[in-house]
């Protein structure tokens, strides 16, 4: 789950990590009002969403009186902004953050995110804040420099202390990036994250550290006892159909091609889009309905999927295990009856029950096409719509 | 012979008196020998009853002190599971399965922590399969974890995934082409974990009932790529490759918590690239898993 940078900086501050002051602004009123209450004659309105890349799509604007904070305010609440990250339709503002501005000297970046290959947690700085990351990794990966925190120990002072001077932080401020660095460990930790990542990390002229970027995400599986970080969560910037069908306990994520399926287990799942690829195609979703699945769910599925207008066929693919064939077929045959299914539709049952699966579906009437194996289930959707 | 489990090992099942571990120790009680695999459950709340009767004692060291067991299954909800691995670790069981689904990351990864600090101090070290894995199975001896056991067969092809159902899909054309599998694994579909890939093809390598092994992967982490570096080295047997999720975009968790796309080396297409150059026979068609090992004998 992500969430917005105004939120993040709420965290970082719990921590003990210096942030601009800000105040998060729903309208335009509320943005001149910000910066009005804030002072100073430079301040920056920066759009909420939780893609990045929103400077670059016009999204963060630098005013220099009341009327700028007002006109950049009107700009940006409202739009669509496009990110490399939105995908070309972009994601509506609806929220903005208003925050003093900074004298920047120097950016850095920093992240927390946990190490596969080592399992631990990975602290990531470089001296190169405020750029793509993913562009230094590339470019100029001695640029990137990491330490690796065992969970039970902590991040320690001298790893902090090692990050600090190897991204060049001067003598003067060291003792602060330090803190800094621990903080954002703490809150890493402490708010159960998957990612958290500062960029950039500042250098004021006066030799302060401050957060000016925030972002966070965090681990699914721990949001049961995260209840603040779940209180952030922003349901307009999720996909409404990921989020209709989490409800159901379905795993769904909706992708571009023309051909949806419905699948049980993850890697099937993913098996299935990529054979349907393979054979022409290109699936219209990833959906998984996990090992329970039951008539109602299958409903459900069927009317998520459908509910893309793209959605040209349907392949079914279940290896029943624990969930038996017969089960799913009577599924299938009530959820196309239920949603007077118009597109082909191509089921491949195998395991527990296959017969009697396959015999639900002929018995039905309805005109579901059968197929053996996954290649023969893909050949017969790509035919089917085409 | 076969891999970490045979007719002969003893169990404890963690978890045995919720609802999924009823259900599915009562299949592994059917499948093959169970019967007299599945010795002792934990809960300490119910020590001195019996389930199935299957003895329940109230810790893992008690049960494995009254049984002489060396292996547990943990059906454990998630806010508990973590804290279930390491009691089994610190009884010093051989081996740890791990089905629960849905164990948060920084729990994993301060036991796995703690697991690696056992064993630099002398300990003993625990193995530990998945968290959020089927579990495995050794044809017609035992099967641990929640795989139907009625589609397998004793054979010699070994079968490793993270992902559950594509394990079946494997095993399911290894039987119906008469061929059969040694072991079945299933490392489990979670970002930190124990056993992965190379320690799977590792044991699959050295088991003399074992002729060739159909290794699966999916996208995310280092796991596949390291496996095949492993194999190019030192596999002595013929490996057939799968890599799951060429179609998945990039930065989207794929229904597994660790099957999540987050550089350029943990696509599908990189995976596959590796285990082909590393000497599989890599396919992108999974139909065909089982018919490509037949060619390769």
């Amino acid at each position: 789950m992500k969430i917005h940078e105004y939120q993040g900086k709420e965290l970082l501050k719990k921590f003990g990590v210096v942030v601009p002051r800000g105040v998060f602004c729903p309208t335009v009123d509320d943005a001149v009002k910000a910066a009005e209450s804030l002072g100073g004659k430079v301040w920056v309105v920066k759009a909420q969403i939780h893609a990045g890349g929103r400077g670059k799509g016009g999204g963060v604007k630098v005013a220099k009186s009341l009327d700028e904070v007002r006109q950049y305010a009107s700009e940006i609440l409202g739009m669509q902004l496009v990110t490399h990250q939105t995908g070309p339709a972009g994601q509506k503002v609806r929220r903005l953050l208003v925050e003093e501005g900074a004298d920047i000297r120097k950016e850095y970046y920093v992240a927390a995110l946990t190490d596969r290959t080592t399992q631990k947690v990975a602290m990531m700085a470089s001296s190169e804040g405020g750029m793509d990351i993913e562009k230094v990794a590339h470019d100029t990966p001695e640029k990137i420099l990491k330490v690796f925190i065992d969970p039970v120990d902590g991040l320690s002072d001298a790893q902090a202390t090692e990050l600090a001077v190897g991204i060049g932080v001067p003598a003067g401020s060291v003792a602060q990036a330090v803190a800094t660095l621990q903080g954002l460990y703490r809150c890493y930790m402490e708010t159960d994250a998957s990612l958290a990542e500062i960029n950039p990390l500042i250098l004021e002229g006066n030799g302060n550290i401050k957060a000016i970027d925030a972002k966070f995400n965090f681990d699914s599986n721990s949001l049961y006892r995260q209840p603040e970080i779940m209180a952030f969560r922003d349901l307009d910037e999720e996909d409404p159909d990921e989020l209709e069908a989490s409800k159901h306990d379905l795993s769904y994520i909706s992708l571009d091609g023309n051909i949806g399926c419905l699948v049980n287990g993850a890697g099937l799942a993913m098996a299935t889009m990529d054979t349907i690829k393979l054979f022409g195609a290109e699936p219209a979703n990833f959906l998984d309905v996990g090992g329970g699945a039951t008539t109602e769910k299958v409903t459900e599925a069927f009317q998520i999927m459908l509910k893309n207008p793209k959605v040209k066929g349907i392949l079914v693919n279940i290896f029943g295990g624990i969930m038996r064939c017969d089960t799913i077929a009577t599924g299938v045959v009530a959820a196309a009856r239920e949603t007077h299914l118009s597109v082909p539709l191509v089921v491949r049952m195998k395991g527990t029950n296959e017969d009697i699966g396959k015999k639900i579906l002929s018995d039905s009437g309805l005109p579901i096409i059968t197929a053996d194996s996954m290649a023969e289930a893909a050949t017969k959707i790509v035919a089917a719509v085409s | 012979m076969s891999i970490l489990i045979n007719k002969d090992t003893k169990i404890i099942t963690q978890g045995i008196t919720g609802k999924t571990g009823q259900f599915h120790t009562e299949k592994c009680q059917e499948y093959a020998n169970g019967k007299n695999c599945f010795v002792a459950g934990v809960n300490p709340k119910k020590a001195g009853e019996s389930i199935f009767g299957i003895p329940i004692y109230g810790s893992v060291k008690d049960a494995k002190a009254q049984t002489g067991a060396t292996v547990s299954v943990i059906y454990v909800p998630p806010p508990g599971a973590a804290a279930a691995i390491w009691e089994a670790v610190e009884a010093d069981l051989d081996l740890v399965v791990c089905i629960t689904e849905g164990i948060p990351v920084r729990d994993m990864l301060v036991v796995r922590n703690k697991m690696l600090r056992k064993e630099a101090a002398g300990g003993k070290k625990t193995l530990l399969l998945g968290p959020n894995c089927p579990g495995l199975i050794t044809p017609d001896e035992v099967k641990i974890g929640i795989m139907p056991g009625h589609i397998h067969r004793k054979g010699r092809i070994g079968v490793v995934s993270r992902s559950g159902t594509l394990t079946y899909e494997a095993v399911g054309q290894l039987t119906e082409i008469g061929l059969g599998q040694s072991s079945a694994v299933g490392t489990g579909g979670d970002p930190i974990n124990g056993l992965k890939h190379i320690d799977i093809m590792r044991l699959f390598n050295d088991d003399p009932d074992t002729d060739a092994v159909i290794m699966i992967g999916e996208i995310g982490g280092p796991d596949e790529a390291d496996a095949a570096l492993w194999c190019k080295a030192n596999m002595k047997k013929p490996i057939v490759g799968f890599i799951a999720g060429v179609t998945a975009p990039a930065g989207k968790r794929m229904g597994h918590a660790g099957a999540l796309i987050s550089g350029g080396a943990d696509t599908a297409d990189a995976k596959l690239a590796i285990m082909e150059e590393c000497g599989f026979k890599v396919t992108r068609d999974p139909s065909e898993m089982g018919k490509l090992i037949k060619a390769m004998l």
